[in-house]
């Protein structure tokens, strides 16, 4: 199995705003799950969040592309996120999430040596890394955090590989140096031009493209807005375009249908026949609007947690986060 | 046991029904809507039943339950007894008593049915199984371990009672389960106001307590496939079940607001969606809720809706009442909590707004033709009969096809053009040496009881197979 990554180095360079609580607050329920101790975590902007988790049983077979579905407590949502890194010896994986809901902001208020309840994995169809030639991976916002381990598989598996990453502006950036590491090209873009380019991932890459650039695959990742227009931009270059979708999902085993998307006219399981799709086949606004769906209760809930939340458990008096 | 011949008490025509909480208020929780007969009502209806000499009954029942037996314990109050005498061949009577087609299965078979109405065999069953388990059963005592392991894959009824056989003839016995609670559908599908999860955990808890070790969140065939499991384990067992949403070919059916009854059902009882936002999984409530088909999914469906808060919750099916294959029992309470019905109605399309939200279904109306191959009359569509059923929310309940995980990634195992694992009836062996299967997976989706009878199945023959007996020395059952 293929390790990717280099940790130590990497913990350096992650912000610092560490949980310094550990090992206090083991919220062990009457559960039957077997319990998934979050090794380590930190915080790499203010929105997003890393995490170790210890769970071998996904470590020992998960590649580039494959997520895990994890559970905060036993009255949390299952979330996907995309397995960032791995270490078959140690029998962790990791992961970096940004914080958008309730179920991702109960989940961040986790600290070192706390349990998860639940996680499961992998799942998906890995991505599909040989042969791919000269690719340009993309990814933006969160999906930042899972375009790094598959432009890094693309990279390993002998393909040039350039990455564009898209940020609103630079205090969203990060992952930057990994992927600095092993990219043949790194590309940033923000929003409001305060860090690499002013404007979009797709006015990079239709440069590229119009330059002349030799490219044969685009690997895109982050809010479908971006990623449909991702595919607009390579479409007429008949350029194979492949989309990583972050759909609503819930078993993660084909068992609902909650991740059903129209893929060249016909009904398909992201978590399944996915997460990666032919981006010129994915039906957008069908995409959006799911994903779309759960907006009051979305609200809901964060108002809920807001007024419920109880943030780490395992201070001493006063030192809530 | 040969029927006495002495004076009957008076013959009494009708079932004693179950009392059960008012339609008005059951629809506004998900507690059990049966209460469940006391002592006294139990024995009262235990004396209705004659004793038949050829107890007709227990060849309707798929496991051959002694019913008539236990039925006679009832009538003597040794309703521990009967609880015993019932596990010898049904591992989960509290389950069965509520969730089995009794009115095709061994009720279909009652003599009493033939002029009057069946000794209430299921409601017997419910009632011996909670007096059991109230009143504490004892742990069986475990054989020595005999030092062979078997893996089993997935912790639905079939897996759970091959599991819970295995592991009382001494073998050490490992579920793997993909989802973070066991059960199968029992937790996921089955809402609690007809199952009360307790009863499943406590089941499950039963099984742990005899050794049985459940991993949970655990995907065979991702974290590892069916053969590394071989090489583990002296066999393995996959129990998966029919687990994969059909849906309608139609226009409109991946719109907002349009689920699978499994999505639907996963989020409220898995995932405890009606007590959102306090548990995260939010679920769509909506005044107006469509549920196509007239299954037992379709009736949870209907029924879950209502409780969620629906003003309308309407079921939509092609063909006519008489052809629901739902439990008598769920169209019953379907119907007292005014679920409503429009038969020989079938989806053409549905219809969203402008975010792509469900609006309305436009329906088309179909009478009743020639019978099919199935027997059934054929529902014919009738010409010009579309209509809109406006409404928020759909929910498909068509069926579900076997899980293709287990298939998928288990090369050399022979797989019917269903997708469900082919086997050999009365062994549940599959092409694959050392790999059995049962239930759903194997037969398609069908009832618990059948998923339980191919559990017990299977582990006899895992048995036979593991401690190399021949087959000379098994008594086959008749
Ligand atoms: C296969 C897969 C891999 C993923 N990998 C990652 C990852 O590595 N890192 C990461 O940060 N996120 C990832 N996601 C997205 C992540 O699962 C969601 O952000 C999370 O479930 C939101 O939960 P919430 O309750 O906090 O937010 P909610 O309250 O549910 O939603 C808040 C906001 O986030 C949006 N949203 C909700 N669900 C998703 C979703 N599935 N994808 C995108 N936006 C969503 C909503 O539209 C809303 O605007 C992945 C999703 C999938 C399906
Ligand atoms: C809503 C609903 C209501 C029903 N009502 C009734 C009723 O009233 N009466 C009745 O008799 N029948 C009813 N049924 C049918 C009955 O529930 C099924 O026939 C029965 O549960 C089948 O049992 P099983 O053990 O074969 O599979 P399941 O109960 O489906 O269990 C399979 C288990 O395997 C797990 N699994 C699958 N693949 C893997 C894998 N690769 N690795 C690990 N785990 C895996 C699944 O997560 C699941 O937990 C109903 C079904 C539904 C959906
Ligand atoms: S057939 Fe009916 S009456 Fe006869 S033994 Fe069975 S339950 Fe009793
Ligand atoms: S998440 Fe349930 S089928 Fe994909």
């Amino acid at each position: 199995m293929m390790y990717i990554g280099n940790y130590s180095n990497k913990e350096e360079k992650l912000e610092k705003i560490t949980h310094n609580c550990t090992y206090l607050s083991r919220k062990i329920s009457e559960s039957e799950s077997n319990m998934f101790t979050l090794i380590d975590r930190k915080d790499v902007t203010a929105e997003s969040v890393w995490f170790k988790i210890e769970a071998p049983d996904v470590a020992r077979v998960c590649k580039a592309g494959q997520f895990v579905i994890i559970r905060a407590n036993d009255k949390g949502e299952r979330i996907p996120l995309t397995i960032a890194d791995w270490d078959v010896n140690e029998g962790w994986v990791t992961v970096i999430f940004q914080k958008v809901g309730a179920s991702t902001y109960e989940l961040a208020d986790l600290c070192k040596g706390d349990y998860l309840q639940d996680c499961v994995g992998p799942l998906g169809i890995p991505t599909y890394v040989e042969n791919a030639g000269n690719t340009v991976v993309i990814g933006g916002g969160l999906g930042i955090a899972i375009a790094t381990p598959v432009a890094r598989a693309y990279k390993q598996a002998g393909n040039h590989t350039d990455v564009i990453i898209g940020v609103r502006n630079k205090e969203l950036l990060f992952n930057v140096e990994e992927i600095r590491e092993f990219a043949d090209e790194l590309y940033i873009c923000t929003d409001d031009g305060s860090e690499g380019r002013q404007g979009f991932v797709t006015d990079q890459l239709l440069e590229m493209i119009e330059s002349g650039q030799q490219i044969d695959t685009v690997f895109c990742v982050g809010p479908p807005i971006m990623m449909k227009f991702v595919a607009k931009v390579t479409e007429p270059f008949n350029l194979k375009t492949i989309a990583s979708l972050n759909t609503i999902m819930l078993d993660g085993t084909g068992m609902c249908g909650a991740c059903r998307v129209t893929v060249g006219g016909e009904t398909k399981f992201a978590c399944v026949d996915g997460p990666d799709f032919d981006a010129h086949l994915v039906e957008w606004e069908e995409t959006m609007s799911r994903l779309s769906g759960y907006k009051e209760e979305e609200k809901e809930a964060m108002e809920h947690y807001q007024k419920h939340r109880k943030g780490c458990q395992c201070n001493k008096e006063g030192e809530q986060k | 046991m040969t029927a006495q011949r002495k004076p009957r008490p008076q013959l009494i025509r009708t079932k004693l029904s179950m009392p059960c909480q008012e339609p008005s208020d059951r629809i506004q929780n998900f507690d059990e809507v049966p209460y469940g007969y006391n002592e006294a009502e139990a024995v009262f209806e235990a004396q209705r039943c004659l004793t038949c000499k050829n107890q007709p009954c227990v060849s309707g029942c798929p496991v051959e339950v002694p019913i008539r037996d236990f039925i006679s314990l009832v009538k003597e109050r040794n309703f521990l007894e009967a609880a015993a005498l019932i596990k010898t061949k049904n591992s989960l009577p509290a389950v069965t008593g509520r969730v089995c087609p009794q009115e095709s299965q061994c009720e279909a078979k009652c003599v009493m049915g033939r002029r009057h109405q069946p000794v209430a065999i299921g409601n017997l069953e419910r009632f011996v199984a909670d007096y059991a388990r109230e009143h504490g059963e004892e742990i069986p005592e475990l054989p020595k371990s005999t030092g062979k392991t078997v893996a089993i894959v997935g912790a639905g009824p079939a897996g759970l009672t091959c599991a819970g056989d295995l592991a009382l003839m001494g073998h050490k016995v490992t579920i793997y389960e993909a989802l973070h609670s066991p059960g199968g559908v029992l937790i996921y599908g089955i809402p609690e106001f007809r199952l009360p999860k307790g009863i499943v955990k406590y089941e499950i808890d039963f099984l742990k307590k005899i050794g049985v070790e459940i991993k949970l969140n655990f995907l065979v065939g991702s974290n590892k496939t069916v053969d590394e499991l071989l090489d583990e384990f002296d066999a393995v067992f996959v129990g998966s079940g029919a687990g994969a949403p059909r849906f309608l070919n139609i226009p409109g059916i991946n719109l907002v607001n349009v689920y699978s009854a499994n999505e639907y059902l996963t989020r409220v009882n898995l995932l405890k969606g009606y007590k959102f936002p306090e548990y995260k999984t939010p679920v769509k409530r909506g005044k107006i809720v469509v549920i196509i088909g007239a299954g037992n999914v379709a009736m949870d469906s209907a029924r879950t809706a209502k409780r969620l808060g629906a003003e309308h919750s309407i079921i939509v099916y092609r063909r006519s009442k008489k052809e629901c294959p739902a439990r008598q029992e769920e169209v019953h309470h379907a119907d007292e909590e005014d679920i409503e019905f429009r038969f020989l109605t079938n989806p053409i399309r549905v219809i969203g707004d402008e975010q792509g939200k469900v609006k309305a279904v436009e329906c088309l109306q179909y009478e009743l033709g020639e019978p099919d191959e199935t027997g059934r009359a054929k529902p014919i569509p009738i010409p010009g009969s579309e209509h809109l059923v406006e409404c928020e929310i759909v929910i498909i309940a068509v069926g579900n096809d076997p899980n293709p995980t287990i298939p998928r990634t288990t090369p050399d195992l022979e797989v019917s053009r269903w997708g469900t694992i082919v086997t050999e009836r009365n062994t549940g062996k599959t092409s694959k040496d050392r790999v059995y299967a049962g239930g759903d997976i194997a037969t398609g989706a069908a009832t618990v009881i059948a998923a339980m009878g191919a559990g017990k199945i299977a582990a006899k023959d895992i048995h036979k197979q593991i401690m190399g007996i021949e087959d000379e020395e098994i008594v086959e059952p008749s």
